[in-house]
């Protein structure tokens, strides 16, 4: 049993989803301990990103457990938004408040969720916008920024809440490509800094740079695991070759 | 008719696509809002007819007395119409299986019956009935040592709810159900990726729903509400069935004393034009003023 002492921050067991008739996770286990960063990749459709949304309970699994700081997550947990509150999560496609200015991106949740004053909510707002590096932006709207900068906010406003871990769906997906480096800088540097790090992402030279442990899965399961070394490099599966040949060779 | 777009050489190219064309006098004719003048006509005229024609100055005179109680009923009834279509419309996106389905009952039940036969109903059936429950349950409570609330509960009859209340509460009970169907499209107008996440940030839904989804929903209806709200002025008429002194009952009063129908009812209809045209320039400007601010 994950409790909140245990070196584990996330324990999965016997994870099964359904979309109706769809089985998106067939059984799938998974620990991540904290302070790692973990990379998911794999085909799409293969449930990587259903896998990540359980996490924070965007999905409710159908079957098994999903544990997060010792505290199992489930339909009637009434905890269930003070456990989210610990978890950030960035999105493929940023999903800022497109109402609220930069700042107030950042602000609310604090506010509404964590009941800090307006000051310091706002003290730390700043704090984090100068961590992704747009400091100049926290009056500007959502709209008026580039996808990579709007994608540096989403993360400056995950990280304003002080969550234990951080989960990345496909960050870098919808972003041109002279904006991923941005993105992916700031990644890097918070990994370097000691996060817990769940990443749903086809960038490879960050998963090599930055990933403790790889994940490839395939159908619903995870098909291998191991460093980035041994994932890429001595794939032990045939789908593992594949993909990777499929994803590598262009 | 056509123009060719530069392929003639003696053409400086940069030049002929900057500026733009100037409009032909066809294009003039078609695009001149000619309706406006329409609308001009029938300001002059009416302010022409009011002003030489003693009778029509009399029926102007007689009928204005009516504004005050279209201009508030409207207000009363379309400000309690906002509330019950923000529950309702809330209610009809609700998990809760009873509270969807009642939502959706309530809307399903007003758009199926005419607003004058429910205005009828609510004024003279529902009201008076749900007194009598009152009553009742006033009754019941005295009976059972509650006499401070049992007994006001009681003492309320049928004749302490003027008509001009039930007008109010009927129309806004008919909008409730129209705003509700506005506010429950324009919640499904936003992402659900807004949604996703609030509630990842830990909000609670009613704080998502709060904060991030409903200020950009009512921004997006706004017209719509601006819409329904010119439709209730008009519609307010109907509350004249229920001898509501507003302009309809007192433009019909007066036409039955005078017998001066085409004075009585010329400037009834003159007085619904001018707040409507007024209520739409109006709305017309937030939306434009909002159209500017939009930010992506």
């Amino acid at each position: 049993m994950a409790t909140a002492a245990s070196k584990n921050i996330i324990e999965i067991r016997n994870l099964h989803k359904y979309f109706g008739d769809v089985q998106a996770l067939r059984g799938v286990n998974l620990n991540v301990e904290r302070g790692k960063v973990v990379v998911i990749v794999g085909p799409s459709g293969s449930g990587k990103s259903t896998l990540l949304r359980c996490i924070n309970h965007l999905e409710v699994e159908t079957e098994g457990e999903v544990w997060v700081d010792g505290k199992r997550l489930s339909e009637k947990n009434k905890d269930i938004n003070s456990i989210r509150a610990e978890i950030g999560m960035v999105f493929q496609l940023f999903n800022l408040f497109p109402h609220l200015s930069v700042l107030d991106n950042i602000v609310l949740a604090q506010r509404v969720v964590r009941g800090r004053k307006k000051d310091e909510a706002v003290q730390i707002a700043h704090e984090q916008l100068k961590r992704v590096g747009i400091s100049e932006k926290a009056d500007n709207f959502p709209g008026q920024l580039s996808g990579g900068q709007q994608q540096r906010v989403a993360i400056a406003r995950a990280l304003a809440m002080n969550p234990k871990i951080m989960l990345f769906d496909e960050p870098t997906s919808a972003l041109d490509p002279e904006m991923i480096k941005e993105v992916l800088d700031v990644m890097l540097a918070l990994a370097k800094d000691g996060m817990t790090m769940v990443c749903v992402t086809h960038e490879m030279g960050f998963a090599r740079a930055a990933a403790d442990e790889v994940i490839f899965m395939d159908h619903g399961l995870i098909v291998e695991k191991g460093s980035p070394d041994a994932v890429f490099n001595h794939p032990q599966e045939e789908r593992t070759k594949l993909f990777l040949s499929q994803i590598l060779s262009h | 008719m056509t123009h060719s777009t530069g392929i003639d050489p003696n053409l400086p190219q940069v030049q002929a696509s900057a500026k733009p064309r100037p409009k032909t006098l066809q294009e003039r004719i078609d695009e001149f809002p000619w309706w406006v003048g329409g609308i001009f006509v029938i300001a002059i005229g009416a302010f022409y007819l009011v002003t030489t024609q003693t009778s029509f100055g009399e029926a102007l005179n007689f009928i204005r007395i009516g504004i005050g109680i279209t201009i508030t009923t409207t207000l009363y009834a379309y400000s309690i119409a906002l509330v019950i279509g923000l529950v309702a419309g809330l209610g009809r996106i609700s998990r809760n299986v009873v509270v969807r389905n009642l939502s959706t009952l309530y809307v399903e039940l007003v758009r199926g019956i005419p607003i004058l036969v429910l205005i009828f109903y609510i004024a003279l059936v529902a009201v008076p009935d749900s007194l009598g429950v009152f009553k009742t349950l006033g009754a019941w409570l005295t009976s059972n040592g509650l006499g401070f609330i049992g007994q006001p509960l009681a003492a309320i009859n049928n004749d302490s709810i003027s008509l001009n209340v039930r007008a109010i509460i009927a129309l806004s009970v008919t909008y409730g159900a129209f705003l509700a169907e506005i506010f429950r499209a324009g919640i499904q107008s936003i992402g659900k990726g807004q949604m996703e996440a609030a509630r990842s940030l830990g909000m609670s839904y009613g704080q998502a729903m709060r904060y991030v989804i409903l200020p950009q929903a009512i921004r997006n209806v706004l017209p719509a509400l601006g819409n329904d709200f010119v439709a209730m002025v008009k519609d307010s008429s109907l509350v004249s069935v229920l001898a509501v002194r507003d302009i309809t009952q007192v433009a019909r009063l007066y036409a039955g004393r005078t017998f001066r129908f085409r004075e009585a009812y010329t400037i009834l209809a003159i007085l619904y034009l001018g707040m409507t045209l007024i209520l739409s320039l109006v709305v017309r400007v937030l939306e434009r003023r909002l159209h500017g601010n939009s930010r992506k």
